[in-house]
């Protein structure tokens, strides 16, 4: 009882808060910290370790807004979502922003009224069997029981496939990663499909990796990228620049390890000395400090350098950059120019 | 209980609105009203203006559009692209399908343990007590997932595969894997009409026999034999009619084809995780009510019944059982309801039940949630408001009738 | 006589003869195991089957048990350590202990503080639990509340203290209204704490200084089988009053709130807590006026606490009916108005009757906060799905993580239960 209206009490207070301020910008200055939402636990791109700390590609996209908006990488309230909940997250205001590996679509961008600010990774919906099946090709999965990692497109990029291709299939939605993985290998289901990318991190983590196979079928465009609300042009601006400052970074070799020297004088590349602050106002036009890039590049490094870190090929999940190279290496990943 | 009535004081005041007893009931519940639609209206011009600002609206539209999901039990006929209110229906069925499988073998598991636990054999009293301690004790979603996880370890359909497969289908009849019970399904030839309908006869048979027998025993004292000519009845006539209509009822035998057993019927392995999980779990709370239903009926009964000259079963079976169900039946549908309820974490397990569709892929798919929601909500309104009422009405009709 | 009798016959015994134990099959453990385990040859069948179950039992659980790892930091490590052999690894409850019961909010350092307000629960609820306690000791069960928010939550002293204040400062105006009217003393007491904590929050918000004793925990951090507790203490103790309050609305003579009651009762017990988590979660967000943006932990309070409240009630409502007609007669015979009659008649006497009822539905609510893991919170169950078998380190082991959930779900709630039992058997004395 007591405890219940003593938190009545504060939620007037936050009422009162709430009321006063506007922009999803001023809200995450105000409140000194920045709620990201992230899944429930998907290793490499969001998942806490042992001691609780939120580590992960998704994550590092949260913690560079936190340092371009707030210079403290560390003030990002991570707050697990699940399929089902984090549109409502977003939308509701619970969250400020999704790094969510969220497929990019026309409805999600129009009907559920969100802004996709970029895209932070290409992936596409592949299958997983055991070699011992034999199988080739997805096509020569008739009648085969498929275990889907539900809460994305998967299930709807599935049954597009087997109808297209005239054949059957029998699904078993999933609600965790790790329950799909512990049904796929007592043989409940034959095939597992989610994203590329999940399939290869979870069979990073098998004991015998190499009994089971990717098929060649990848059957879906899945860009997956950080999201904001409609409506609030400010903050996606803000997003969406704090994502192109880590890849443009990568382009023009700005890392980790040299920022500090690049940043402290302007440099003979006017488009690093630009997006580092050291000349023209490109953090005040977006109502941030100068040095706003260069905090979130220092957090953990450019795009290429978060990308080894966390799903790269020297971790266990061991990711090609394949369509995540820099165009320039004839992938995908591509910033407008910073100017 | 407001039920002092003051004397009568004069013409009516203000004042007596607060402090007269005859009128303060009519302020109360004006004030209770009045705060009660103020708050929805509030609740509801939030949730609109909250909507508006977001571009956001309520509509039901998406009902109609193609789900464009897979759903692997099915009752009714469904395919990706039914629309989003067939899988809902689907759901629904689904729902109501394991809530009745799982009602009903709880109930004997829960009948079972329950006398059993009564029983003076110490050891098989002591293994009930630990199987209802243990389940009652444990939250239901913790149990759906273990025993999910043992099912799994059920062999898996590629067991069953090459020369000499790890494992051999029961009987040759009924394939057990980790995927699904696979097991064997009547096929119905020209003919086989003739044969149902004398089994359904000789059914109505043994039934009119029955009744023939407890008259008999009630009007002259003669005690015919029931079980042995029930038999008889049950399997003679429609094994004859078999056979003379020359075999037209053939059994479909499930068979490793492809990647999966073809044929018979299958029994998805969602449905008996959720199924034995949702049975075994509220057998356990089941066999608390048996048992103080039977320690509710009072010694002197079963005394007396003894006394009668009784033997132990009929004791059970015409005195004790029948009143006992007196006190058992009510928390019965209670536990009824709640497995209703409790099957929808049918997703835990990947069954595709109402919460599952409507309430899982549905919402997920096309972002309804407040439209989702609320149509799930109704449906298990309907549903307790509908099993409370039949179950009181049967409630009603076994109660003591007190003169 | 005795002559007689000596000389007519040639031996008389006239010592009694030391008793004889009786025949090995009629006594001890083989009486016992005849009487009670083979006395007939169905009861020999169920025993022979029972025993074959617990050997299928033991012979699985008691290899994988005894055998068990404990110290490795990884599944790796763990299967290279049995070599094949059966054996469970224990070892990632020693690694992620700290994870499975407090969930990720708390420095290494700080762990002492969950663990205190643990400690001290069972200080404040003994009084509360046992009658024969000194009343002394309630005075500490009254500042518990406000301790253990401090304990857990963290950040500035002054939150907890003012919201006691607050209390304090309702019970006065209460005590010194309720002698005119129980309304006008109930409504003035909540009014005046109102005002109170709206005065008080302005002064705290303006004096909280930016480095606090306890560092503040976000409650989006807070998990592990710590959260269950904590939805289950404070769920079951909010939603007594509020139970009460609803089933005396049932019984109440008045329509219009009588019918409020029952649907609002009717309504929570016919859908099923995932329901109401899924509002809480997803749509409650959207009821309040744009902009607000409370705590998922206390949304998650608000629905169940709702939804035990309505439980609560049925139970109360049966006790309420259980009464003699008598003793509702007798207190208006008394004159007492109403507010009066519930308190010190029938409300002590219903309350009483209807422990066993309250005590399950406590428990059945303490079960059911493992639902929140659907939601995406991280309880005990959601930490072991979620982080905990999504990472790469302990991908695979059920087997380990289910049986520690099950162990202290089981120690809790068969705890309760039994103590439930004593009380019904300390409170049965008096009526027979």
């Amino acid at each position: 009882m007591k405890k219940s209206v003593f938190f009545g009490a504060l939620t007037v207070a936050g009422v009162a808060a709430g009321v006063a301020a506007a922009g999803t910008l001023d809200d995450v200055k105000a409140r000194g910290k920045l709620n990201c939402g992230v899944t429930t636990g998907l290793v490499g791109f969001a998942a806490p370790d042992a001691n609780g700390e939120w580590n992960g590609f998704d994550v590092a996209v949260c913690r560079a807004v936190a340092a371009a908006v707030l210079g403290d990488a560390s003030a990002v309230e991570f707050v697990p979502t699940t399929g089902k909940t984090r549109f409502t997250a977003l939308a509701s205001g619970e969250i400020d922003m999704l790094a969510r590996n969220t497929t990019w679509t026309f409805s999600r961008d129009v009907d559920l009224k969100f802004t996709f600010v970029g895209v932070n990774y290409y992936d596409g919906q592949g299958f997983m069997v055991p070699k011992e099946l034999g199988v080739s090709s997805a096509k020569d999965l008739d009648g085969a029981t498929v275990c889907i990692q539900t809460g994305t497109t998967t299930e709807l990029n599935l049954a597009d496939f087997f109808r297209s291709n005239n054949i059957n299939y029998e699904p078993v939605p999933i609600e965790t990663n790790a329950e799909a993985q512990q049904q796929y290998l007592a043989g409940a289901c034959d095939v597992y499909t989610t994203d590329a990318s999940g399939l290869a991190a979870t069979r990073a983590t098998f004991e015998a990796p190499g009994d089971h196979v990717l098929l060649p079928e990848i059957i879906s465009k899945e860009p997956l990228g950080p999201l904001v609300r409609h409506g609030d042009n400010e903050w996606g601006d803000v997003v969406r620049w704090t994502l192109n400052a880590l890849i443009t970074a990568e382009e023009l070799g700005v890392t980790s390890a040299n920022i500090a020297d690049m940043a402290s004088a302007a440099g003979g590349n006017p488009e690093i000395n630009r997006l580092l602050g050291t000349e023209g106002t490109l953090g005040e036009m977006l109502g941030l400090s100068a040095d706003w890039a260069k905090n979130a590049i220092a957090v953990s490094g450019n795009y290429g350098e978060i990308f080894e870190k966390n799903i790269g090929e020297s971790t266990p999940i061991g990711l090609a950059r394949g369509l995540n190279a820099q165009w320039t290496d004839g992938g995908l990943i591509y910033s407008p120019p910073f100017r | 209980m407001s039920t002092i009535t003051d004397p009568p004081q004069g013409s009516f005041r203000l004042s007596m609105l607060l402090n007269d007893t005859r009128y303060r009931g009519y302020t109360f519940q004006f004030i209770a009203l009045v705060l009660l639609i103020g708050a929805m209206g509030y609740l509801m011009s939030n949730l609109f203006s909250n909507l508006a600002a977001q571009g956001l609206n309520i509509s039901y539209q998406f009902l109609d559009e193609p789900a464009g999901y897979g759903i692997a039990q099915t009752m009714v006929e469904y395919t990706s692209q039914s629309s989003h209110l067939q899988a809902a229906w689907v759901g629904i069925l689904n729902t109501l399908l394991v809530a009745f499988l799982a009602c009903v073998t709880a109930t004997i598991l829960g009948v079972t343990a329950g006398v059993l636990r009564l029983s003076k054999n110490w050891l098989v009293a002591k293994l009930m007590s630990a199987y209802v301690e243990a389940f009652r004790n444990v939250p239901v979603l913790i149990w759906i997932l273990v025993i999910n996880t043992i099912v799994i370890t059920m062999p898996s359909p590629r067991a069953y595969r090459g020369e000499t497969p790890d494992t051999e289908m029961l009987f040759g009849l009924i394939a057990y894997t980790n995927r699904g019970v696979y097991i064997p399904a009547p096929t119905f030839g020209p003919g086989s009409m003739v044969v149902v309908l004398v089994f359904l006869a000789s059914i109505l048979g043994i039934f009119m026999y029955r009744r023939y027998a407890i008259k008999q025993l009630y009007d002259h004292g003669r005690d015919l034999p029931t079980f042995l000519p029930s038999l008889a009845l049950f399997f003679i006539p429609t094994l004859l009619a078999y056979f003379i209509m020359g075999r037209p009822i053939g059994v479909d035998v499930p068979a490793l084809q492809g990647f999966n057993f073809q044929g018979g019927t299958q029994i998805g392995r969602p449905l008996i995780a959720l199924w034995l999980a949702l049975s075994i779990y509220t057998g356990a709370f089941i066999a608390e009510n048996v048992r103080a239903g039977i320690q509710a009926v009072s010694k002197g009964q079963t005394e007396a019944a003894a006394s009668l000259g009784l033997r132990p079963n009929r004791v059970m079976n015409l005195v004790v059982l029948p009143q006992a169900l007196r006190v058992i039946i009510p928390p019965l549908i209670s536990q009824f309801l709640n497995i209703t309820k409790n099957s929808s974490l049918a997703i835990a397990v990947g069954y595709e039940d109402i919460t599952a569709t409507l309430g899982g892929i549905t919402l997920n798919q096309t972002g309804r949630a407040i439209e989702c929601i609320l149509l799930l909500m109704l449906f298990y309104l309907t549903i307790s408001l509908l099993i409370s009422a039949v179950m009181n009405v049967y409630n009603n009709s076994v109660s003591l009738k007190e003169r | 006589m005795s002559d007689t009798h000596a000389h007519s016959v040639a031996y008389v015994r006239e010592t009694q003869l030391p008793q004889q134990p009786p025949p090995s099959t009629a006594a001890g453990p083989v009486k016992w195991t005849k009487d009670n385990l083979f006395s007939n040859i169905p009861y020999t069948i169920l025993t022979l089957a029972a025993i074959y179950c617990i050997y299928l039992i033991l012979s699985g659980f008691l290899p994988w048990a005894l055998n068990g790892v404990w110290n490795t930091s990884n599944i790796r490590e763990c299967r290279e350590v049995l070599e094949g052999a059966t054996g469970g690894c224990f070892s990632v409850l020693t690694e992620r202990w700290n994870q499975l019961v407090f969930g990720t909010g708390y420095e290494r350092s700080q762990y002492w503080r969950p663990t205190l307000a643990f400690a001290l629960l069972f200080v404040a609820a003994a009084p509360v639990l046992f009658q024969k306690l000194p009343k002394g000791m309630l005075a500490f069960t009254a500042i518990y509340p406000f301790l253990a928010f401090y304990l857990i939550w963290g950040g500035t002293i002054y939150t907890p203290i003012l919201a006691m204040v607050g209390f304090v400062v309702g019970y006065v105006v209460y005590s010194r209204l309720v002698a005119g009217s129980f309304a006008a003393g109930f409504f003035g007491g909540l009014a005046a704490a109102v005002v109170t904590w709206w005065l008080g929050g302005i002064v705290v918000s303006a004096i909280t200084p930016d480095e606090t004793f306890l560092a503040a925990v976000p409650s989006r951090d807070m998990g592990g089988f710590m959260l269950n507790m904590i939805l289950g203490v404070v769920c079951v103790s909010l939603s007594l009053p509020i139970g009460i309050a609803l089933a005396l609305g049932r019984q109440s003579n008045m329509p219009i709130i009588k019918w409020i009651c029952v649907i609002f009762i009717e309504f929570i017990r016919g859908v099923p807590l995932i329901t109401l988590l899924f509002v809480a979660n997803v749509i409650l967000a959207f009821f309040f006026p744009p902009g607000t943006n409370f705590d998922l932990i206390l949304r998650v309070i608000i629905m169940i606490t709702m939804f035990s409240a309505a439980y609560i009630a049925e139970v109360i409502r049966g006790g309420l009916a259980a009464l003699p007609r008598g003793q509702y007669e007798a207190a208006d015979s008394l004159g007492l108005d109403y507010a009066q009659a519930m308190r010190l008649i029938i409300l002590p006497q219903a309350l009483k009757i209807s422990i066993p009822g309250i005590v399950n539905v406590a428990v059945g609510l303490f079960k059911d906060t493992t639902l929140v893991s659907v939601i995406s919170m991280f309880d005990l169950v959601g930490m072991i799905r979620g982080p905990i078998l999504a990472s790469t380190d302990w991908n695979g082991v059920y087997w380990e993580l289910w049986a520690f959930a099950i162990t202290l779900f089981f120690v809790v709630c068969y705890g309760i239960s039994q103590y439930s039992q004593w009380l019904e058997r300390q409170l049965a004395t008096d009526h027979r």
